[in-house]
């Protein structure tokens, strides 16, 4: 039996009906959904001893409202693979402008997850973001200028300063949200301690490199404010915080566009080509 | 003090540090010596001033210069620009 056929016996399991849809995703993880129930499986590449706490976190009391709570708490397997089993939900239409997107709302609930007190949550591993930033540069294919400028901008990398270290998400985007009654966090992968600046660094990379409208970043950004999200400190300046974060977003996500384009062997086009000058502007700032 | 052209009665304002006498009847006013001077100076300063700068918008010393407007609108759908707003 093949790894679709049994991620649909484990979703009938648990009560979902009708015929099985792949969901697209990253190529090392399969997701599928019938009817009200989703499995996943998860890249055989992650570990699945730092996966179980990270689903005992989403499970637990302590992010109801702002995590999706899995179907079952335990990690179940499936192919050799870790399988997780989740309720579906409905995601941002891609299809709608990005202004239209419930970025207030995502703002609100990662303030939310960054204030869960750390004692109710299980012994969890250091979140993903760091992790994801350095294995992006490490994929990218070739030496040429650009794959030596992001390169460069990684290397440069200010140290980040120590902070004590808050329930983060580790890899937040729109993807991340779906709605039940109301807007919740989806993805355990990169759950764990760390620094809560890195899930905001992403839209402050996009809004640096001139691709995300300031109004929008404005909005974002003051319903974390608004809502008591921690991550930025007290002081006037939120980028004193989000700096370095989101000089190591820029430099994953134009890492991430440079091997999307070798693999669809194409030209980086306007948009990834705006994060590579971002880098640019990084190694000169 | 007597408005010298009605000889109404004068009252003393202050505007900006410079003192002015108008005359309550005629409405006439009485400067000071080197109080026009004065006036002027500032009318000149204030209307020299530049707008006040719009300075680079809040964000980081390599961030984007961001222009106004509707800029942003025509990434909407594009592709690589979608894919980024909702993958990792």
């Amino acid at each position: 039996m093949g790894l679709e056929e049994e991620l649909a016996g484990i979703a009938a399991a648990y009560g979902g009906a009708g015929e099985p849809v792949l969901h697209p995703t990253r190529t090392d993880v399969v997701v599928l959904r019938r009817g009200e129930v989703v499995v996943k499986a998860h890249s055989a590449r992650d570990d699945a001893g730092d996966l179980r706490p990270r689903l005992k976190a989403a499970a637990s009391a302590a992010v109801s409202g702002v995590m999706l709570a899995p179907l079952e708490p335990e990690v179940l397997s499936a192919g050799g693979r870790a399988v997780t089993v989740w309720p579906a939900g409905r995601p941002v239409a891609q299809e709608d402008d990005p202004v239209d997107a419930p970025w207030e709302e995502g703002a609100r609930l990662l303030a939310r997850l960054h204030a869960v007190p750390l004692t109710l949550m299980p012994g969890l591993p250091a979140a993903g973001g760091p992790a994801r930033a350095a294995r992006a540069v490490a994929r990218m294919p070739g030496d040429g200028p650009v794959e030596q400028l992001v390169r460069r901008a990684f290397k440069e990398l200010p140290e980040p300063r120590p902070m004590p270290a808050l329930l983060t998400h580790g890899d937040w985007h729109l993807g991340q949200l779906v709605h039940r009654d109301r807007w919740l966090l989806i993805d355990v992968d990169d759950l764990g301690l760390g620094d809560p600046a890195w899930d905001l660094a992403r839209p402050a990379a996009w809004y640096a490199a001139g691709l995300l409208a300031p109004t929008v970043w404005e909005r974002f950004l003051g319903a974390y404010l608004a809502s008591g999200g921690p991550a930025l400190g007290q002081g006037d300046d939120p980028w004193q915080r989000l700096d370095v974060p989101a000089r190591a977003l820029t430099v994953q996500l134009a890492a991430v566009a440079v091997v999307n384009a070798w693999r669809e062997h194409r030209e980086l086009d306007e948009v990834e080509h705006s994060l590579v000058e971002s880098c640019n502007r990084i190694v000169r700032a | 003090m007597q408005c010298p052209k009605c000889r109404g009665s004068m009252r003393t304002y202050e505007r900006n540090g410079v003192h002015i006498e108008q005359c309550d009847n005629c409405r006439g006013i009485f400067l000071d010596y080197g109080e026009l001077e004065t006036l002027t100076r500032m009318e000149s300063q204030y209307h020299a001033a530049p707008p006040p700068a719009p300075g680079p918008g809040p964000g980081p010393a390599w961030g984007a210069p961001h222009h106004g407007g509707g800029h942003y609108g025509h990434r909407r759908g594009q592709r690589s620009w979608v894919g980024m707003l909702f993958s990792t």
